[in-house]
């Protein structure tokens, strides 16, 4: 019951902040805190109190597990489970809810009620996501939690210049995402289809379906469907056109989010139900998705570098970074996807914590525009040694979360795919080139305007200083994440070794 | 022989077509908006609860068939009929002329339609489907003294006399080849394959009935038509006419295998196709609320079409489920506009900019016209994400990746005008404003009404189960 909880939550408390408009301006504020961080405290009671061994042979793999039936024509059940990866999840999606309230404390000013309904619904939506083990059920917390999200961008947002409104980015990143979804339902229906012609079982649950003895001609294209699903989200290369302006028009919060917990959905995605549905086909794909990996990589740091608007070019570096996660998920090793899951977090950390200091930023000089910042290391005290320390972060120094990250996907890969290794490195050195841009056109360099600016007050502080104490302590110790996904990691990475055996057994044969 | 049983069955019809008689001998004795409002709702509410005693029909009267389709569609023909009726009265309280006719004209046409989901004879399909068609020439044209409305009503006359005359040739070229009307026998009569003048019979039959459904390139009355006629008049023709006609089309479909021959089941492919992006597409600029809906309804008739191609015990279910969600969402969307409308005052707020920033003058009226607008896209959580599914459902289980292409495509550019009229809602800048609803909508009947609907689209949108059971019940009981 607690699984529905944690849901619930989120809901009911934006229906609270929806109403308490009427009670002054902080209340709806404080009580989408408390709402965010009683997720948080119920994820980390459970990850304190959870037992995370290995799962042993047939015994059950979820930790808490809930369901219930719901449609039962369709055989759909409300089924949720949490096993280390979602909780994980969930926890930084608490986190991550908390801070996007807390940056939005200043920046929102109208409506703050609506404003605090759209963003604790979303982050509702995506807690579902991460917990719905019934297809029907993850499909629809998946397209359901764009609908705030729109809201979010379109009404609270920054007006770009012309042509980059805020409604056409929201308007964008709805379509794209909606379309996919439906080639998703496309798939997901076409499973269940051939699932009840072969055992006349009307089911979406996860474990059956995984049983479903899909015919090879239908195969890859249902997987596919999955993919393009979970490609736009994350976003791989060719599907990323929405990903630029929904940051670069978004509220702080709203990157925050989108950032932190909506890309991450996406690997979620692969993880949970893309390859354990169709091992074979992903195998297949692998060094399709590979290439579309470094693609991404090398293209998000080619175009970063390139960028005016600051929220723009962190946009940029998020396609990079998720590349490298791309590349991990399907690279079949099981130090690879564990890299992957701390680079998730990693990034979660570090592209939260650089919207949020532009974020700031833009409170303080009213401009996300490159040109007309400069030499602001002088100007404002504090802000800009943090921004120092999540570029380090950003661009994968070691002692930060993300370093451990990218090490251990790259050399978890080494073995299957050197080439892609290789060339994903080439990456590293791009990140640090954008990096450096940022840090020097924005803080260092010839002063734009003169005069002082306010410091960071004690909200700041907590933000950034609960972030940085977070990247760096996962970049120091991240056993703790690596322990809670080993069981995960280990049964991915043994549907690729599968595969690959009876591939060297076709081939000795 | 017309037994008391058969009487029984007919009940429902037979209650809708007095009242229609007492409300005009009352109109003739004294007129009183609010009494015949009362009268004409009564009628239906009466009707309504007639309907289950019509189940299990023993044995249907003659040129009839009473079955679990045409209970289904019955019920759903007599509850927007009720809620028209209700947002009538709304509308109408300040119609300069007799308002009281209106009354008799909509219970002629619900007449219609009850008579016509249950039409077991192409005789009795004509006659009902006329009986449906006439009294909405004067529904759109009521308020004559608008242009607009006039223009309406007078285009759908001419349009809906051709639609009319592609339909009696088709039944004219089947008679010729069987010799028999009634839908059993003209079956009976075919066991050898259907020749060219069968089909072509049949094509133009759909051609008529496309017409009435506005399926594309049958389409280009609907517009004018739901934007010049007064909003409940469009309310009707866009629920109770637009369902009954294709419940006929899905029984002709299920009862005549020659409907679903080779050659017709591409033509109704390429025109599904046809409607669901054109319907789509032409929707995308429209600053006009009612033209815009209008455009909807002919893109949602379009994914409905894929029920007609499969034409299998499935499609009867995905027929009903996806009409309730429609009917559900259509309702709530019309009634947003019919009681910013309210009361009559010239021609109505049907321009979006009426519309901008609903949301923070009245809160609660623009989040039921989000809920519908989110159902009409199909988001989860929502009535019409239970159709949609359904429809894709169908699709894939019967093998029509094209339409199912077509579903997702349309459904993708579709997004992009509700998105626009929902997001018009929440922009605080004051628009150009001319009407308003009144405070008190919320307390009125119609406003009620409208919290209803919303919350309908929600529930049956989060627990559709009961709804699906009571469909899967009575698409079991279908001939």
């Amino acid at each position: 019951m607690i699984l529905v909880w944690l849901i619930l939550i989120p809901f009911l408390g934006g229906l609270l902040c929806w109403q308490a408009d009427r009670w002054g301006e902080q209340a709806p504020r404080w009580i989408a805190l408390a709402t965010m961080l009683f997720v948080l405290v119920i994820s980390l009671w459970l990850w304190a109190t959870g037992d995370f061994a290995l799962p042993q042979g047939a015994q059950n793999q979820w930790l808490l597990e809930w369901r219930t039936p719901w449609i039962p024509r369709f055989g759909v059940e409300v089924h949720l489970a949490i096993d280390g990866l979602s909780l994980i999840l969930v926890a930084l999606t608490g986190f991550l809810g908390a801070l996007a309230v807390l940056c939005s404390w200043r920046e929102i000013t109208h409506r703050i009620g609506f404003f605090h309904l759209n963003l604790l619904w979303i982050l509702g939506g995506v807690v579902g996501v991460f917990l719905a083990l019934d297809l029907f059920l993850f499909f629809l917390f998946w397209e359901m939690m764009l609908v705030p999200m729109y809201f979010l961008i379109a009404l609270w947002g920054h007006s770009g210049s012309p042509g980059h409104t805020r409604i056409r980015a929201a308007t964008r990143f709805f379509i794209y995402t909606q379309a996919s979804g439906l080639l998703m339902l496309v798939a997901i229906l076409s499973l269940v289809f051939i699932h009840f012609g072969n055992s006349g079982e009307w089911t979406f649950s996860y474990d059956a379906l995984r049983q479903a003895d899909v015919p090879e001609a239908m195969a890859p294209w249902l997987m596919l469907g999955f993919f393009v699903a979970f490609a736009v989200k994350l976003p791989v290369v060719p599907f990323h056109g929405w990903l630029p302006d929904a940051h670069a028009q978004a509220p702080t919060a709203g990157s925050v989010d989108l950032a932190g917990i909506l890309l991450k959905t996406a690997a979620y995605g692969m993880l949970r139900f893309g390859l354990p549905l169709f091992p074979e086909e992903s195998r297949a794909f692998a060094p399709v998705a590979m290439m579309l990996g470094l693609i991404g990589i090398i293209y998000g740091a080619v175009l970063a570098c390139g960028q005016q608007d600051i929220k723009r070019l962190i946009a940029y570096t998020s396609i990079s970074h998720m590349g490298f996660v791309l590349i991990a998920i399907y690279s079949g090793s099981e130090l690879a996807i564990q890299g992957a899951v701390v680079l998730m977090v990693a990034h979660a950390f570090s592209s939260a914590g650089l919207f949020i200091l532009s974020g700031q930023l833009y409170e303080r000089i009213h401009t996300r525009d490159m040109s007309t910042m400069g030499g602001l290391w002088g100007r404002i005290p504090v802000l800009p040694g943090f921004t120092l320390c999540f570029v380090a972060a950003s661009l994968g120094m070691p002692a930060t979360a993300n370093f451990v990250g990218e090490f251990m996907i790259l050399f978890g890969t080494f073995p299957t795919a050197p080439v892609v290794v290789v060339i994903a490195s080439a990456g590293l050195v791009l990140a640090a080139i954008y990096s450096l841009i940022l840090m020097q056109r924005v803080h260092f360099g010839p002063v734009y305007r003169q005069g002082a600016l306010a410091g960071p007050d004690w909200r700041e502080y907590i933000m950034m200083l609960s972030l940085l104490a977070l990247v760096i302590l996962v970049g120091l110790y991240p056993q703790p994440l690596l322990d809670i996904t080993a069981g995960l990691s280990a049964s991915i990475a043994e549907l690729f070794a599968e595969g690959s055996l009876g591939v060297v057994a076709g081939e000795v044969r | 022989m017309l037994t008391t049983a058969h009487l029984v069955t007919v009940l429902p019809l037979i209650i809708v077509a007095s009242t229609a008689v007492i409300v005009m001998l009352g109109v003739a004795w004294q007129r009183n908006h609010a009494v015949t409002a009362l009268v004409a709702a009564a009628g239906l509410v009466i009707g309504l609860l007639t309907l289950p005693l019509t189940l299990p029909a023993a044995s249907s009267p003659p040129l009839m068939q009473v079955d679990g389709l045409a209970v289904m569609a019955g019920t759903l023909v007599l509850v927007s009929a009720l809620v028209t009726v209700i947002l009538s009265h709304h509308y109408l309280t300040g119609y300069i002329g007799p308002k009281e006719e209106f009354y008799l004209l909509l219970l002629c046409a619900t007449a219609g339609a009850l008579a016509l989901v249950a039409s077991d004879h192409l005789a009795m399909l004509f006659i009902s489907l006329e009986l449906l068609s006439m009294p909405l020439y004067g529904m759109l044209a009521y308020s004559f003294r608008a242009e607009r409305s006039l223009e309406a009503g007078i285009k759908y006359l001419l349009l809906s006399a051709a639609a009319t005359a592609f339909l009696l040739f088709g039944m004219a070229l089947i008679y010729t080849r069987t010799g028999y009307l009634d839908l059993a026998a003209v079956t009976g009569a075919l066991v050898q394959a259907p020749d060219a003048w069968m089909l072509a019979g049949a094509a133009l039959i759909v051609v008529g009935l496309g017409f009435k459904l506005s399926v594309v390139p049958f389409h280009l009355w609907t517009p004018d038509v739901y934007q010049g006629g007064p909003a409940p008049a469009t309310i009707f023709l866009a629920t109770v006419s637009k369902l009954a006609v294709f419940v006929v089309l899905l029984r002709l479909v299920l009862a005549a295998p020659f409907f679903s021959s080779e050659w017709l089941q591409t033509l109704i492919t390429v025109l599904a196709l046809l409607t669901m992006l054109g319907g789509n597409l032409l929707a995308l600029f429209q600053a006009n609320l009612k033209r815009l809906l209008g455009y909807s309804s002919i893109a949602h008739f379009g994914y409905l079409l894929v029920a007609i191609v499969a034409g299998n015990a499935l499609a009867t279910e995905t027929t009903g489920v996806y009409l309730i969600t429609y009917l559900v969402t259509t309702l709530a969307a019309f009634g947003v506009v019919t009681l910013v409308s309210s009361p009559f005052g010239g021609e109505d707020a049907d321009g979006l900019p009426v519309y901008r920033g609903l949301f923070w003058r009245r809160p609660y009226l623009a989040a039921v016209m989000t809920v519908s607008f989110l159902s009409l896209a199909g988001i989860p959580l929502t009535a019409g994400f239970i159709g949609k599914f359904y429809v894709i459902a169908l699709g894939v289980a019967d093998g029509r990746w094209w339409l199912v292409g077509g579903v997702v495509a349309g459904s993708a550019i579709g997004l992009y005008y509700y998105l626009r009229v929902m997001v018009t809602l929440y922009l605080p800048e004051p628009g150009m404003r001319r009407r308003d609803v009144t405070n008190d909508w919320g307390s009125r009947i119609g406003g009620l009404t409208m919290m209803a609907l919303a919350a309908a689209i929600l529930v049956l949108g989060v627990y559709p189960a009961p709804m699906i059971d009571w469909v899967q019940g009575l698409s079991g009981l279908t001939n």
